[in-house]
């Protein structure tokens, strides 16, 4: 890939499973520069004037194609503002993949702040998957705070999956979702913090559409000294389906506070929530170990099982 | 071979030391199958517990294949040969039959090694392997899953603890044939099950029956069986479910 270090050749990796440039439309970015950018027929890619970020627009019938837009930065110190926005036409099916990746090793703190909106046409289906990475040695903080806005139109489908296994010492995510009629939402959260890090995760899903569906399930892992509020909440206002639930391993010192909610403004609003936070069974362990494996090793199975 | 000499357990209840296993001496050869049978509360799963390291002896101890194991963990035990299925099996959110199977087999399992495993115990593989092992499956496929993984170890002893217990008549059938499967394919294997069951007890080699924390009697099938059958050691599954 052009004007690209090992990091982060590295970075781009552990958050797009990128090992050469993807097919496709993409926009890599790295430390605060778009660095490479493809459009296609159906996509096109365009900066923003008047903030950092860009605009994304995909045709109406797109089927079958990706939009890669990972974003890496290596330099310590960096902070950073980014706005994008998908504009997706009706009945179209693709594939975004975006994500950040930090490796801090100097000093001083490193940022990145991903504020996404989509405009989900009718009757498209948008897979969207975000992961988070951090790494480096540096005492510089690696802090994400990546706001995702969705809004979809009648009949339209989103599967989310946001991953955030390592490194990011501070996170603050908000995501917020308006669907219309017959539209779908599913949203899988992986989320695991470790050391001192705190993470906050929120999401706000407004049900406005009747036949209207959204669930949203949150499994984290919580270790030594770290902390986690997750926040799910999915508010009926039509006759509507909501699932929402916050599963939670902690270990060490780890606390987590999950206060998944609900509110029903409409008489047909069927909505569900479920929290449970446990340490690991110490029943799983024994019967790993009795397959030949350590107490560590059996741990790491587990929670490696429980956000695969 | 497994030996267990002077093996004694015990557990506080209601701030009392009570003896739960009592001075238990017990030689199992290669290649046999042993059942334990007793009433309950005599201590049997205890013992198989003790065996496999999950519980630690307040006496005596163990030596396995010329090895003293008593001071051995679970893992170092499991290592060295000794496989333990549970009698209520451990669910494990988001891992899949498959993962549980690889880590048993401790190699990279290929699908179809996995199939074999799973169809051992009468389990349609394709219907399995990706499936989770969470609340979705019934007691019966748990249990045959669980007696898969440790089949997939091919160890030199399994110790399975009352594999009939939570499950129902036609899958009860079932464990059945397996059972009597592994004992004609035990390729040396040493099997001690624990169980009440009379069709599980018709096909041991050998069976001690445990009452109170002691062995009450020990012999072959045809001298133990005919003076058990009929009590609370030998029952039908019929008789249970009445």
């Amino acid at each position: 890939m052009v004007q690209m270090d090992a990091v982060q050749k590295r970075l781009f990796e552990e958050v797009a499973g990128l090992h050469d440039i993807p097919e496709g439309a993409y926009n890599l970015r790295a430390n605060g520069q778009s660095i490479s950018r493809n459009t296609t027929a159906n996509i096109d890619i365009r900066s923003k004037e008047d903030v950092s970020g860009i605009d994304i627009h995909v045709k109406a019938g797109t089927k079958n194609e990706s939009i890669h837009i990972p974003v890496v930065l290596s330099q310590s110190g960096i902070k950073e503002d980014v706005y994008n926005d998908f504009f997706i036409g009706e009945d179209c099916d693709v594939l975004i993949v975006a994500g950040c990746g930090i490796d801090n090793c100097g000093s001083q703190d490193s940022e990145h702040d991903g504020i996404h909106r989509f405009y989900i046409g009718k009757n498209s289906r948008v897979r969207y998957v975000e992961k988070h990475y951090g790494s480096g040695d540096g005492s510089g903080k690696r802090i994400l705070n990546p706001v995702t806005e969705v809004h979809m139109d009648e009949g339209s489908v989103m599967e989310m999956e946001m991953v955030q296994i390592k490194g990011v010492d501070s996170t603050n995510r908000t995501t917020i979702a308006e669907l219309k009629a017959d539209a779908k939402l599913v949203v899988q959260e992986r989320l695991m913090t470790h050391g001192q890090q705190q993470a906050y995760s929120i999401y706000k899903v407004d049900l406005i559409g009747d036949g209207s569906a959204a669930d949203v399930v949150s499994r984290s892992v919580a270790r030594d000294d770290s902390y986690q509020k997750l926040d799910l909440c999915v508010i009926g206002s039509a006759a509507c389906s909501g699932h929402t639930e916050c599963d939670s391993i902690i270990m060490d010192n780890g606390r987590i506070l999950a206060v998944p909610s609900l509110e029903a403004n409409n008489i047909d609003a069927a909505l569900v929530h479920e929290a449970a936070i446990g340490k690991i069974a110490g029943e799983q362990l024994v019967k790993l170990m009795t397959l030949g494996l350590t107490e560590a090793e059996a741990e790491e199975q587990i929670i490696n099982g429980f956000l695969k | 071979m497994l030996e267990l000499k002077n093996v004694s357990f015990n557990a506080e209840s209601d701030g009392e030391n009570v003896g739960i296993i009592r001075d238990i001496s017990l030689s199992v050869d290669d290649n046999r199958f042993i059942v334990i049978t007793g009433p309950n509360g005599g201590g049997k799963s205890t013992l198989a517990k003790l065996i496999a390291g999950i519980q630690k002896l307040s006496s005596g101890s163990i030596i396995f294949d010329g090895v003293d194991i008593t001071d051995k963990n679970i893992t170092e035990r499991a290592r060295l040969g000794i496989g333990f299925a549970f009698q209520q099996p451990v669910r494990f959110k988001g891992m899949t039959v498959l993962d549980l199977l690889r880590i048993a087999s401790g190699k990279t399992l290929s699908i179809s090694e996995a199939c074999e495993y799973l169809s051992e115990v009468g389990l349609c593989a394709k219907d399995y392997i990706n499936r989770e092992i969470n609340a979705s499956l019934s007691g019966g496929e748990l249990k045959r899953i669980e007696i898969a993984t440790v089949i997939a170890r091919d160890v030199k002893l399994a110790l399975f603890d009352e594999p009939e217990a939570g499950i129902d008549l036609w899958s009860f059938n079932n464990l059945i044939r397996i059972f009597e499967k592994m004992r004609s394919d035990r390729r040396g294997r040493t099997i001690i099950v624990i169980s009440h069951q009379e069709r599980i007890l018709n096909i041991a080699d050998e069976i001690v029956v445990i009452s109170d924390g002691r062995i009450l009697k020990q012999g072959s099938k045809d001298e133990i069986l005919p003076e058990i059958t009929g009590t609370e050691s030998a029952v039908n599954m019929c008789s249970k479910i009445q």
